[in-house]
């Protein structure tokens, strides 16, 4: 991970022992709960049961855990400001130009891509998924790429979009385009409710709340269950139709469906070549919109609060409503994404929403190079891609995940396209011009 | 009179940094502030600037008591800070890091501002595009300089400018302070461990230790101390 989220360097034998025991200490305060306390049935009621021994071993793998990663982060680190200072900026441009190429091919790619494979199912699914990812990737990386806030609850937002959706939906009849705003809003919401609490913390214990904070969602969601429906979800959550025609085999009494309307056969794929055009709209508004910021004052300041937050200050910045617009943007983001996902998948349910989606949109943002828009595609490709291609390996496959993620982190500590583009670049004459694309 | 601190004192925790600190500032004066190291020099600049704001006492800038206010209000008050150990961004470009600095500043002076740091710091403008982060230490400052005066401040914060650099980076520093004092007409707080220097630019001096102020005079004066000369010129300074 970054050297600048963890900015750390030669803690003394002393300190890392400490360091590692509060981390322990935390691990116990959290564990005990969450590990050490467990409810078993016993002749159909509940009782509580104590898993000590299992809460120790958590505790002494956070303990080593953390000695670990604070020794190798330290390396990384160090390795990371040699090369920083050996790598010359001429090299840049081209790059940049590399990047710029890649990303017009890509969107061709992903344009072309429904036409190519009209009738293959699994293909469309899959990029549909790709793209998911690659927008939560995209609304992550506002908080942790540019703003250098480090986020490990963010799908409890993506859970915010999507239950406010099933919601409106199914209970008030809404319909997917009035519900998109509103959920990103309450997303946002949700995001200012976790910032505020946490303006003070900065990398590992603002990483610790909120993991806790994503948590806390999940489990409400899981609970309340006259609100959520607890463990079973929501279901029969109504798929958007194409401007007021539905994907149905027939056509309603007094108008049309979507096949009848254009005269074609009817055919299950439209819906989702449909669904896969509507992430891809999105994804792509997500990212003019974040350029779009990150050029503007709000999207400096939320990169210069990244490099240095005393800084920033001096500088006149007000870093908590820098710190609160980072959090409520990469939240509406999240929540965006999460309508669209239950708009597509018509049923969700907590289990959608655990700490391994968090992680897995984390390992995103980190392998596609904090702040770089481009890797974040690369880096969602890759990941959702793995573990398909991964399916012929049937258990070892999380294992390919894992080492793939080792691999890249070893080849390119940086992530996958460190870059950073300016927000602007010079003309000839060395004054600024603002920067396009 | 420009700024005055009045009996502040500042608190870490429990740790009692500052115990009862008198200091003014006039308008177009340098003041310069020696001590050892954990004296409480930076703490003093930072308590200005509200983080950690002063416990007791008073400090009053520009006719206003700014004792309250958060860092960002102080800092739109119009001073400006050059923290100790530059804290540019260094991932950032060197143009970028100037408009952060300009961030709060009317944009109708932009044009003005950066053309005053380019002819002031030529390597600035030479860099422009490159990472401030691969910049040396030296141009480094160079760029943390030249960033705070893109708020056209008032009243002008170093934090040890000198701090690690080579000689002829040094020299070329108290030349800078020098002539933003007398060019420019601004206003200078100077922290310094380079005492020898610092009270030659200065117009006025403070002596801090343990977080109080044991000696205050004009530059001439603090460098003729034999107290002064004992403490931070003959034996420790390295000036
Ligand atoms: N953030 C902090 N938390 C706790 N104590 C601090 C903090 N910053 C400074 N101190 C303590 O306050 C005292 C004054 O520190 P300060 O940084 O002001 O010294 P200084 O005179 O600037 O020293 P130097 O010349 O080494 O920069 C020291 O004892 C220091 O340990
Ligand atoms: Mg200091």
């Amino acid at each position: 991970m970054s050297a600048v989220v963890f900015a750390h360097h030669g803690l003394t034998p002393a300190e890392r022992l400490r360091d590692a025991g509060w981390i322990a200490f935390v691990a116990l305060i959290l564990g005990v709960p969450l590990i050490g306390l467990t409810t078993v049935d016993v002749g159909g009621r509940l009782a509580v049961d104590t898993r000590f021994g299992l809460l120790a071993m958590a505790v002494i793998a956070a303990f080593g855990g953390r000695l670990l990663m604070r020794w190798s982060l330290d390396h990384l680190g160090a390795r990371k400001l040699a090369r920083q200072r050996a790598a010359t900026d001429s090299g840049a441009g081209r790059a940049q130009q590399v990047v710029n190429v890649l990303g017009w091919l890509a969107l061709g790619a992903s344009v072309a891509l429904p036409l190519a494979f009209s009738d293959n199912r699994y293909v469309v699914d899959t990029a549909t998924t790709v793209l998911i990812y690659v927008m939560l990737g995209w609304g992550l990386n506002v908080v942790v790429g540019l703003a250098g806030l480090l986020d490990l609850g963010y799908v409890a937002f993506y859970a915010v979009g999507a239950y406010s959706y099933a919601l409106l939906s199914t209970q008030y009849g809404w319909g997917f385009w009035e519900a998109l705003p509103v959920s990103g809003a309450l997303a946002a919401a949700f995001g200012i409710l976790l910032g505020y609490p946490i303006l003070r913390l900065r990398g590992d214990y603002l990483a610790i709340v909120t993991l806790g904070f994503g948590e806390i969602i999940r489990v409400i969601l899981v609970n309340w269950t006259e609100f959520s429906g607890g463990p079973n979800g929501i279901s029969s959550i109504p798929r958007p139709s194409f401007f007021g025609l539905e994907f149905t085999r027939n056509a309603p009494e007094d108008g049309h469906s979507f096949a009848s309307f254009f005269g074609l056969e009817f055919s299950a794929m439209h819906r989702l070549i449909f669904l896969y055009y509507l992430i891809l709209v999105l994804a792509l508004l997500t990212h003019v919109f974040v350029s779009r910021l990150r050029k503007l004052p709000v999207g400096r300041a939320w990169e210069a609060l990244r490099e240095d937050e005393i800084a920033c200050k001096a500088m006149g910045m007000n870093t908590t409503n820098i710190k609160l617009s980072a959090f409520a943007i990469g939240a509406m983001l999240g929540g965006f994404a999460g309508v669209f996902f239950a708009a597509r998948q018509g049923f969700i349910s907590p289990e959608s929403f655990t700490f391994s989606e968090s992680a897995i949109i984390l390992a995103i943002v980190v392998l596609g190079g904090m702040g770089s828009q481009m890797g974040v595609v690369l880096a969602a490709t890759l990941l959702v891609l793995i573990p398909e291609f991964g399916r012929n390996f049937a258990e070892y496959r999380m294992l390919l995940f894992g080492m793939a993620m080792v691999l890249i982190m070893v080849w390119r500590p940086g992530g996958l396209l460190a870059h950073r583009e300016p927000t602007l670049r010079l003309s000839a004459d060395g004054k600024a011009a603002k920067g396009g694309a | 009179m420009m700024l005055s601190m009045e009996g502040v004192h500042a608190h870490y925790g429990h740790i009692h940094a500052l115990r009862g600190i008198d200091v003014s500032v006039q308008v177009g004066e340098i003041v310069t502030l020696i001590g050892a190291n954990g004296a409480g020099k930076s703490t003093l600049m930072m308590s200005l600037f509200g983080s950690p704001k002063a416990s007791a006492g008073r400090i009053v800038f520009d006719g206003e008591d700014i004792t309250r206010l958060t860092t960002h209000e102080i800092a739109r008050r119009g001073i400006a800070l050059v923290p100790e150990g530059r804290r540019i961004f260094p991932r950032m470009t060197v143009l970028e890091n100037l408009q952060m600095g300009a961030a709060h500043a009317d944009p109708a002076n932009y044009d003005a501002d950066i053309a005053r740091v380019y002819a002031m710091f030529p390597i600035l403008q030479e860099r422009a595009a490159q990472r401030a982060g691969t910049l040396s230490g030296g141009e480094q400052q160079m760029l943390a300089i030249g960033r705070a005066l893109m708020s056209r401040p008032k009243l002008l914060l170093l934090d040890e400018p000198s701090l690690g650099l080579a000689p002829i980076y040094i020299r070329k520093i108290f030349q800078i302070v020098r002539e933003l004092n007398r060019d420019h007409g601004m206003t200078i707080l100077l922290v310094e461990q380079n005492a020898n220097q610092a009270l030659r630019v200065a117009h006025r001096g403070y002596v801090l230790q343990h977080g109080a102020i044991t000696l205050a005079g004009s530059g001439a004066e603090l460098l003729a101390s034999p107290d002064v000369r004992a403490a931070y010129l003959e034996g420790g300074g390295h000036g």
